[in-house]
């Protein structure tokens, strides 16, 4: 841990103003930078360990995914210029990936987690206190289990033998291997599973805060629901819709543990999104430098949302 | 008009009601196999209670072992991640300074990077320092892939503490760590448990950075180690494979009540996400 240095008794003086009997001039720029300096050292341990654990892996991310570096220990990887990125967008496998994703992320998150989310907090608002409760008290179970034992749960659900084919069975509609007919569907709907309570609370909290006597005085005009919901409160909180929106995107980007426990990205390569596909480049077929492309088009990509994330933020920072 | 009033609240209900029944059947198969001598796929009636399952799993090489290294590899990541978290919030929620507003950008900024995607990266680091395979390795990776979240919410906790309280404190000649130490945090008690907890469960849980990062069986957190143990026993033993979950997964199921008893419903997320 940083030592304090003598120094920061003197944190009391604020802006910057002179203290009436001390010598002038250069003395003064010193030791307001050294009153900079002392202010800033508590901030010593978290800025070390984000350069070195977080900002050095994405540099060096950068670096080696212009290489043709291996997992096999070659004596040096050498520079192969945008090589891996053109391998990337010739290759079948990648732009299944890709594809995959985006049916991944556009179902899960931004049609799944999202509407349903926006559902259950409206319908919060008007039900009864112990249904409310209870409902919220599942869906956010499903939310705070690890990642591992979610997939378990839902790879139970849509096996075979599981629990969706005994009540399709029951209900005499016609059953199938989930896993294996639409593996992309099963871990979508497992990631709306587990991720829906995100959503769902952003939105909460959003409804809280429109006023009462807006929604009244629509229902006064004589405004129904749903036109209530578009006119009204869908404006009103777009804010934390965009908000939801990024951030469940972001998190789907990067479900990795879900998919390979329910799929390991199969049967074949047909539920296998972009971090699988990275994680077997690198590992599986030992090209490190490659895996290492698709994570920086991965972290580009996540980073654009981030950035739209933080403009929605802006005002608020 | 109350009476339509009645109605909608009954058709609330019963929406709420039918979506709770789908999100309750996973969440039941795990609690009914788990006691079941005869546990299967599908979420069915115990035939017959039993604790079986639970002894079976509750051994040294299967559980205990797990749970003590994801005790350690998170204990020691979230302890590392709150001190670092708390130093750094304090100059930003005290000092004002032009650094401020993009220190605080960047940070948010990293708080939404996907590290799934640095994971192969940092795995061709860490064997080239030598930190692969090492507990201290993973565990200074985690409390960095968690500190910009933590400083976040750290520092929007310290900004509801009133600056009136240490300025006293400083004229008394306090430096600024006694002051954050002996004034600050015992003042932010519940944010501070809120990042801790936070951290914790989100480290807990975390199944991509062990998994990467650690090698050898007996250091394994049970996160990953529950993934060996499904694949090569729990294709048969779902009993087992259950109580194992609920094994795991209750610490941070307790952990979350807590904390949300403590400071009401949906609380990290009014931090988190509005600022």
């Amino acid at each position: 841990m940083t030592r304090r240095a003598p120094a920061a008794g003197r944190a009391p003086v604020k802006g910057g103003a002179p203290v009436p009997g001390r010598a002038p001039g250069t003395g003064r720029a010193g030791r307001i930078a050294g009153r900079v300096l002392t202010r800033a050292l508590p901030l010593g341990p978290a800025v070390a360990l984000l350069l070195l654990f977080l900002a050095g892996p994405i540099a060096y991310c950068a670096y080696i995914a212009f290489t043709d570096l291996q997992l096999t220990g070659q004596a040096h990887a050498s520079f192969v210029g945008f090589d891996n990125f053109r391998t990337a967008f010739g290759d079948d496998a990648f732009l299944n990936a890709v594809w995959l994703t985006l049916v991944f992320t556009v179902l899960s998150s931004l049609v799944g987690q999202n509407t349903l989310g926006l559902a259950l907090a409206s319908l919060m608002r008007r039900a009864s206190k112990p249904v409310r409760t209870l409902t919220g008290g599942i869906v956010i179970t499903a939310w705070v289990l690890p990642e591992v034992v979610a997939g378990f749960l839902l790879y139970a659900f849509f096996r075979r033998e599981g629990t969706l084919n005994a009540i399709l069975d029951g209900l005499h509609l016609p059953t199938q291997n989930w896993l294996f007919t639409l593996p992309i569907l099963a871990v979508s709907f497992a990631n709306v599973w587990r991720g829906t309570a995100f959503s769902m609370l952003v939105y909460s909290a959003a409804l809280d805060e429109i006023p009462q006597e807006i929604t009244e005085a629509a229902e006064v005009d004589g405004a129904g629901g749903w036109r209530r919901m578009w006119h009204i409160t869908l404006p009103m909180i777009r804010r934390s819709i965009g908000t939801n929106l990024m951030l469940n995107t972001l998190q789907t980007l990067s479900v990795f543990g879900l998919i390979w426990v329910m799929t390991r990205g199969g049967p074949g390569d047909r539920s296998q999104t972009l971090p699988l596909f990275m994680y077997e480049q690198a590992f599986q077929k030992s090209m490190i430098g490659y895996g290492t492309a698709v994570a920086l088009l991965l972290l580009l990509v996540g980073s654009l949302f981030s950035l739209v994330y933080l403009r929605l933020l802006r005002t608020e920072v | 008009m109350p009476r339509a009033h009645r109605s909608r609240r009954l058709a609330a209900d019963a929406g709420l009601l039918v979506a709770a029944g789908a999100f309750a059947l996973p969440l039941a198969w795990v609690v009914l196999s788990a006691l079941d001598p005869h546990a299967d796929l599908r979420v069915k009636a115990p035939d017959g209670l039993t604790l079986g399952n639970f002894d079976a799993i509750l051994t040294p090489d299967i559980t205990l072992t797990p749970l003590r290294n994801s005790l350690i590899l998170c204990g020691g990541a979230t302890a590392l991640t709150v001190v670092c978290a708390a130093l750094a919030a304090y100059p930003l929620s005290r000092f004002r300074s032009r650094l401020n507003r993009p220190f605080l950008l960047t940070i948010l900024f990293a708080t939404s990077l996907p590290i799934t995607a640095i994971m192969v990266p940092v795995y061709a680091l860490f064997v080239r320092v030598n930190l692969i395979d090492t507990l201290q390795g993973t565990i200074l990776f985690f409390a960095a892939s968690q500190l910009p979240f933590a400083i976040w919410l750290m520092k929007n906790f310290m900004d509801g503490v009133p600056k009136e309280l240490e300025e006293a404190a400083w004229t008394d000649g306090a430096s600024s760590l006694q002051s954050l130490v002996r004034i600050v945090l015992p003042l932010m008690g519940p944010g501070v448990a809120v990042v801790t907890v936070f951290s914790f469960v989100m480290m807990w849980g975390n199944f991509f950075v062990p998994f990467m990062l650690l090698l050898t069986p007996d250091q394994l957190p049970a996160s990953v180690s529950i993934n060996e143990f499904f694949g090569n026993r729990g294709m048969v033993a779902y009993g087992q494979l259950a109580a194992f979950s609920v094994v795991y997964s209750t610490p941070v199921i307790l952990l979350y009540v807590l904390v949300a008893r403590r400071l009401g419903g949906g609380f990290a997320l009014g931090g988190a996400v509005k600022g």
